[in-house]
C-alpha cells in the first residue's frame, strides 16, 4: 500500500469522531446509570432489584429460544426446497422472502393480531362453522405465534442464501461416495450451511428477546417481557436507573449466547452475520 | 473532472441540508399573526369531522370578526397528564392552553407553572354551573378559587360489559365485583396505568384513592394481582377496538368513551359500580410559559360558549359544566338518539358515589411506580414452558457434545 | 418427492402472507372492520390522504431517512477509505468493533442507550427539551454507519492496488489517483449503503420510539399511534399501501438489477 496522502490517512476521523460520541459514550452511560440510584451516588441498589425481575428474563429467555427453534425447524426445510427449484423461482420466492421483512414490522404484527384476535377474523369464521372460539391474543402461545410469523424470514433469507451458494459438485461428490440423502444431508449440507444457520439464529433470537411491541400486542399488555420491562422503566425519570440495569443484563446474555453460538461456527465471515437484511436487498 | 463533480455532490449535501432541517422547524410565524399553542387530550374537541363544527377554525373566524386580528391555533395532543406534565416542568415549548386534569393541575399550581386568570376576559364564565365553579365545587380542592382553570368537560369511571357475554341478572352487575368474577375470566380488561388500575381495586376494597398509608395501597396491589390470572390483559385505548368488536366482554374506562363504543356496538351496556367510583374533571388552564395570555384567555371564553360548548360535548360524548349545554334542548334530544339513557348515564354524579384523585407527594408516587412494577413483573411461568425449554435445551447440548466428540475423535485420527 | 417440497413451499408462505393479504384486502372494506365484508370502496384511503398527521409523518420520514442517509454515507465513505489505509492494525480492528455495535446490539438498547446520552447531556447543559429532530437525525445516523461502512469495505478490498499505483507513476498525486481511478470503482457500494440506510431509517421503530418527541413524527411512530389507540380504519389503507409500494421496489431492484449496475460492473 503506497502511504495515503494526509487526507486519506484523517479520512476516518470524523467517523472515529462520531463513533466515540454516539456509540461508545450511550453505553458508558448506560452502564452509569445502571450503577447509580437516583441521586448519582453509586449504588448496586439496581442490579439487586432486578432480582424481582427474574421471571420475565426467564420467560423471555424461553420465548425466544422457542421461537427460534421453530423458526429453525421451519425455516430450513423451506431453505432446503426453495434452492431446489428453478433459478426464475427462486427469484420470485426470494422477493416473496424479502416483501414481509421490509414492511413494517408493527403492521406486520398487528395485521396478525387483528386476525388472531378473539373478535377478529379466524375466530369469525370458527364461529360460522359451529366451532369453539380459541383465545390466540393475551396468551404465552399468541405471543411466541407472534415471534415466529414475525422473524421467520430473517431465518429462512440467510439460509437460503448459504444454500444456493453451495457448491454442487460437493453433493454430487458425497453421492458418488455412496451417501444416502440423510448422510448428504447431515455431513455435507448442513456443515456448508452452519454460517447460514448461525446468521439466522442470531437473527431471530436476538430481536425475539428484546421485543417489547409483538408482546404488547399478542400479549394485550398482560405479558410483560424484558422489552416491555425496559419500555416502561423508560417512560419515568426516576426509574432509568432501574431501566439501565436491565438493558445492561440483557446486553450481557446477549453477548453470552451470541459467543456461544459463535463457537460452533468455524468461518467468521462479519459480512455474514448481519447480512439477512442487508443481503437481501444487495445481492 | 471527477474531482470536480465529487465536491460539487459534496457540496449539494451541505446546502440542501440545512434547507432541509429548517424545513422540517416549525412552521415559521408569518409576520403579524399571532399563534395560539393549545395542547389538549386526543379526540378532545369538536374537529369539523363529519359535519360537526370545527370549534379551533370557529375560534380564528370569530377572532377575526369581533377583534379585527388573524390569528392561527396551533393544535397538539397528549395523551396522559403525566406526559403533559413532563412536557410542562421541562420549559421546552411553551403553551397557551393546556388541559390537564384535576390532579395534575392540583400539581401543577403547588409547582407554580400555571399563571392565575383573568377573568375580565371570560365573561362566559358565568355560564359554568355552581357544581364546577366556586366554593361549592368539586374542584375546590384541587383549584380553590379557580383561580387558574376553568372546567372543560368532566366524566366518571364506570364499568362496560358486553350484554351477550354477562346476563343480565349475573349477581356481580353493578359492582366492580365484575371485574374480578373468575366466571369471566379471560374476557376482562384492565387500565394500563397504575393510577387508574389501582384506583379501581382501592374502590372495591372501600379504600381511599389518596390514601397516604402504605399498608392500604399493598393491599390494593395484592388486589390487583389476584386479578391478573383471570384477565385478558391491560389496556388503554385499545380498549375500544377490543370491547367493539366483541373480543372482551369486561372493562373499567370513561363514561364518555363508552356511548363513542355504543355508537358501533350496540350490545354493549354501562354502569357506575355501588362501591364508589372516580370522578375528574379537565380543565382548561394557562402555563406561567404563555406567550399570549390575553389571547389564551378569549380562547377558553370561547369555548364556554354555546356552540362551541355543545359542540364539544357531543363530539367527546363528556359530560359538560356548562349550563348552556345541560339545558339545550338539542343536546338533550342528540344524546337522547345516540341513547335512550345517555343523558341520564352522563349526568348521574348525584346518584353516584364518587371521590376525585388528588395530586399525590413524591415520595407516593415512586412508592406506587415501585407497586406497579412489582404487579407487572409478577409472572407465572407455566410447567409447560419450562417442560418444552427443557427439552430443547437437553437436545441441543446433546447435539454439542455429539458434535464436539466427533470432531476431536475426527481431530486425533 | 418434488410436489411434497412444492406444497411446503406454498404452504409456508400462505401462511406467512394470510395476515397481510387480508390486510390489504380489507383496506377496501367499506365496513371499517376486520370481522366482516360489506362492499368494495375507497373511503378510507380517501381519509388517509385527507388526515395531515398521517402525511406529515410521512414526510418527516422520508426527509428523516435523506438526510440521515447522506450523512451516514458521507462519513461512512470515508471512515471506509481511512480504515482501509490504515496501518495501525489495533486501532482498524477496535474501530471496526465499536462501529458494529449498533448492528450486533438489539435496537432497544441501541434506542435507550442513546435517550441516556441525550438526557445526561441535556442535564449538564441544563436544557430540557432536547429531543426532537436532532436527535433523531443523530440516532438514525448512528444505526446507518455501519450497514454504509460494510457496503462500501469491500469494494474497497476488491480494489486492484496496483490501478492506483499506475495512475501515480503517470503522474497523478495520491488524491487524484483516488477520485480518478478509485472512487468509480467504489461507487456501486456507495450507492448500496445509501439505499440501506434510507431504508433502514424509513422502517426503523423502536430506536425513534426512545429518542423522539411528539413534534417530529414519523411514519413508524405514526402507526404504533395509531395501533395504542382506537385504530382508525385509514391506517390499513396505509399500511396497504406500504405493503404494494415495498413489493414494486423489490421486483424493480431484484428484476430490473439484472440488467443494470450490479450485473455490468464498469
Amino acid at each position: 500500500m503506497k502511504k495515503g496522502s494526509l487526507f486519506q490517512r484523517l479520512a476516518a476521523a470524523p467517523h472515529i469522531l462520531w463513533a466515540i460520541m454516539f456509540i461508545v459514550f450511550p453505553m458508558i452511560f448506560v452502564l452509569f446509570f445502571a450503577f447509580t440510584d437516583a441521586d448519582g451516588n453509586f449504588s448496586f441498589s439496581n442490579i439487586t432489584s432486578l432480582s424481582q425481575y427474574g421471571h420475565v428474563f426467564v420467560l423471555s429467555i424461553a420465548f425466544a429460544l422457542i421461537a427460534t427453534v421453530v423458526c429453525l425447524i421451519i425455516g430450513y426445510p423451506l431453505a432446503y426446497f426453495m434452492s431446489k427449484q428453478s433459478p426464475r423461482a427462486q427469484k420470485v420466492l426470494m422477493v416473496l422472502v424479502m416483501l414481509p421483512m421490509w414492511c413494517n414490522l408493527l403492521i406486520r404484527t398487528y395485521a396478525l393480531m387483528a386476525l388472531l384476535d378473539n373478535g377478529g377474523l379466524l375466530n369469525s369464521l370458527l364461529e360460522s362453522l359451529g366451532l369453539d372460539k380459541i383465545q390466540i391474543v393475551g396468551t404465552n402461545f399468541g405471543v411466541i405465534l407472534g415471534m415466529i410469523y414475525d422473524f421467520l424470514p430473517y431465518m429462512v433469507l440467510p439460509i437460503f442464501t448459504a444454500m444456493t451458494k453451495l457448491d454442487p459438485k460437493f453433493i454430487e461428490a458425497s453421492q458418488d461416495l455412496g451417501c444416502t440423502t440423510w448422510q448428504t444431508m447431515t455431513r455435507v449440507i448442513m456443515p456448508l450451511t452452519a454460517s447460514g444457520v448461525i446468521s439466522g439464529v442470531t437473527m431471530v433470537f436476538v430481536p425475539s428477546i428484546s421485543t417489547f411491541y409483538i408482546s404488547q400486542k399478542l400479549g394485550a399488555g398482560k405479558i410483560d417481557l424484558v422489552g416491555d420491562t425496559i419500555e416502561r422503566l423508560f417512560q419515568n425519570p426516576s426509574t432509568y436507573n432501574v431501566g439501565a440495569a436491565v438493558s445492561l443484563i440483557m446486553m450481557v446474555l446477549i453477548i453470552i449466547s451470541v459467543g456461544i453460538m459463535n463457537r460452533f461456527s468455524d468461518d467468521k465471515t462479519p459480512s455474514d452475520s448481519k447480512g439477512g437484511k442487508g443481503g437481501g436487498l444487495v445481492p | 473532472m471527477r474531482k470536480i463533480r465529487f465536491a460539487a455532490l459534496l457540496a449539494a449535501v451541505i446546502i440542501i441540508l440545512p434547507l432541509l432541517l429548517s424545513a422540517c422547524g416549525e412552521d415559521g410565524i408569518a409576520g403579524g399573526t399571532k399563534t395560539l399553542y393549545v395542547y389538549n387530550w386526543g379526540e378532545y374537541i369538536s374537529d369539523g369531522s363529519e359535519g360537526c363544527l370545527d370549534s379551533n377554525a370557529a375560534f380564528e373566524e370569530w377572532y377575526f370578526e369581533t377583534y379585527g386580528e388573524r390569528v392561527k391555533v396551533n393544535y397538539s395532543t397528549f395523551s396522559s397528564n403525566e406526559s403533559l406534565y413532563a412536557k410542562l416542568s421541562s420549559g421546552s415549548v411553551s403553551y397557551d392552553v393546556v388541559v390537564p386534569s384535576d390532579y395534575m393541575i392540583e400539581r401543577l399550581i403547588a409547582e407554580d407553572l400555571l399563571a392565575p386568570l383573568n377573568y375580565d376576559n371570560i365573561p362566559e364564565i358565568i355560564n359554568i354551573l355552581p357544581e364546577f365553579w366556586g366554593d361549592a365545587s368539586v374542584h375546590s380542592d384541587h383549584d380553590p378559587g379557580n383561580v387558574y382553570s376553568v372546567p372543560y368537560l368532566y366524566g366518571m369511571i364506570g364499568i362496560i360489559y358486553n350484554t351477550t357475554m354477562v346476563d343480565a341478572d349475573d349477581p356481580s352487575l353493578g359492582s366492580w365485583k365484575l371485574m374480578w368474577d373468575e366466571r369471566h375470566a379471560g374476557n376482562i380488561l384492565q387500565f394500563n396505568n397504575s393510577r387508574d388500575a389501582f384506583g379501581s381495586a382501592q374502590y372495591f376494597l372501600g379504600l381511599d384513592v389518596n390514601s397516604d398509608s402504605e399498608a392500604d395501597w399493598r393491599k390494593a396491589l395484592e388486589k390487583l394481582k389476584e386479578q391478573k390470572p383471570i384477565l385478558q390483559g391491560y389496556v388503554m385505548d385499545e380498549i375500544y377496538n377490543k370491547m367493539e368488536n366483541g373480543s372482551a366482554g369486561i372493562a373499567a374506562y370513561y363514561a364518555g368513551d363508552y356511548l363513542a363504543m355504543y355508537e358501533n356496538n350496540s350490545d354493549l351496556e354501562f354502569f357506575y359500580p355501588e362501591e364508589g367510583t372516580n370522578l375528574y374533571v379537565d380543565a382548561m388552564c394557562i402555563p406561567k410559559s404563555s406567550k399570549n395570555k390575553e389571547l389564551a384567555e378569549r380562547y377558553i371564553n370561547f369555548m364556554l360558549m354555546e356552540e362551541p360548548a355543545i359542540a364539544n360535548a357531543e363530539y367527546t360524548y363528556y359530560a359538560s359544566p356548562n349550563r348552556l349545554v345541560v339545558e339545550s334542548e338539542e343536546y338533550i334530544d342528540y344524546m337522547g338518539e345516540i341513547k335512550e339513557d345517555a343523558y341520564e348515564k352522563m349526568y348521574a354524579t348525584d346518584s353516584v358515589k364518587t371521590s376525585t384523585y388528588e395530586n399525590l407527594s413524591g415520595e407516593k408516587l415512586i412508592l406506587i411506580n415501585q407497586l406497579w412494577e412489582e404487579l407487572k413483573s409478577d409472572i407465572e411461568i407455566s410447567a409447560g414452558i419450562y417442560a418444552i425449554c427443557g427439552v430443547i435445551i437437553a437436545v441441543l447440548l446433546s447435539l454439542g457434545i455429539y458434535f464436539g466428540v466427533r470432531k476431536r475423535i475426527r481431530d486425533n485420527y | 418427492m418434488k410436489f411434497l417440497q412444492r406444497s411446503y413451499i406454498v404452504l409456508i408462505f400462505l401462511l406467512l402472507y394470510v395476515p397481510i393479504i387480508v390486510l390489504v384486502a380489507f383496506s377496501f372494506n367499506e365496513a371499517g372492520s376486520l370481522a366482516e365484508y360489506s362492499g368494495f370502496s375507497l373511503v378510507w384511503y380517501e381519509e388517509l390522504f385527507a388526515d395531515e398527521e398521517a402525511l406529515t409523518s410521512l414526510r418527516n420520514s422520508l426527509v428523516l431517512a435523506v438526510s440521515s442517509s447522506l450523512i451516514a454515507t458521507v462519513i461512512g465513505t470515508f471512515a471506509a477509505l481511512g480504515l482501509h489505509r490504515m496501518k495501525a492494525k489495533w486501532l482498524k480492528g477496535t474501530v471496526n468493533t465499536v462501529t458494529n455495535i449498533p448492528m450486533m446490539n438489539p435496537d432497544i438498547v441501541t434506542g435507550v442507550s442513546m435517550m441516556l446520552l441525550f438526557v445526561a447531556f441535556a442535564g449538564i447543559l441544563g436544557t430540557s427539551d432536547f429531543l426532537g429532530f436532532g436527535t433523531m437525525l443523530i440516532a438514525h445516523v448512528t444505526f446507518n454507519l455501519p450497514y454504509v461502512i460494510l457496503s462500501v469495505m469491500p469494494r474497497f478490498k476488491a480494489l486492484d492496488v496496483s490501478l492506483s499505483e499506475a495512475a501515480q507513476d503517470l503522474g497523478c498525486t495520491p488524491s487524484q489517483a483516488f477520485f480518478k481511478v478509485e472512487l468509480p470503482e467504489i461507487v456501486p457500494g456507495i450507492v448500496s449503503g445509501l439505499m440501506l440506510g434510507f431504508t433502514m431509517s424509513l422502517d426503523d421503530f423502536v430506536i425513534s420510539h426512545f429518542v423522539s418527541s411528539p413534534d417530529f413524527q414519523t411514519l413508524p411512530l405514526y402507526v404504533y399511534n395509531q395501533t395504542a389507540h382506537n385504530v382508525k380504519f385509514s391506517m390499513y389503507a396505509l399500511s396497504a399501501l406500504i405493503v404494494v409500494t415495498i413489493l414494486i421496489i423489490l421486483l424493480v431492484v431484484n428484476f430490473a438489477g439484472s440488467v443494470g449496475k450490479k450485473g455490468g460492473a464498469k
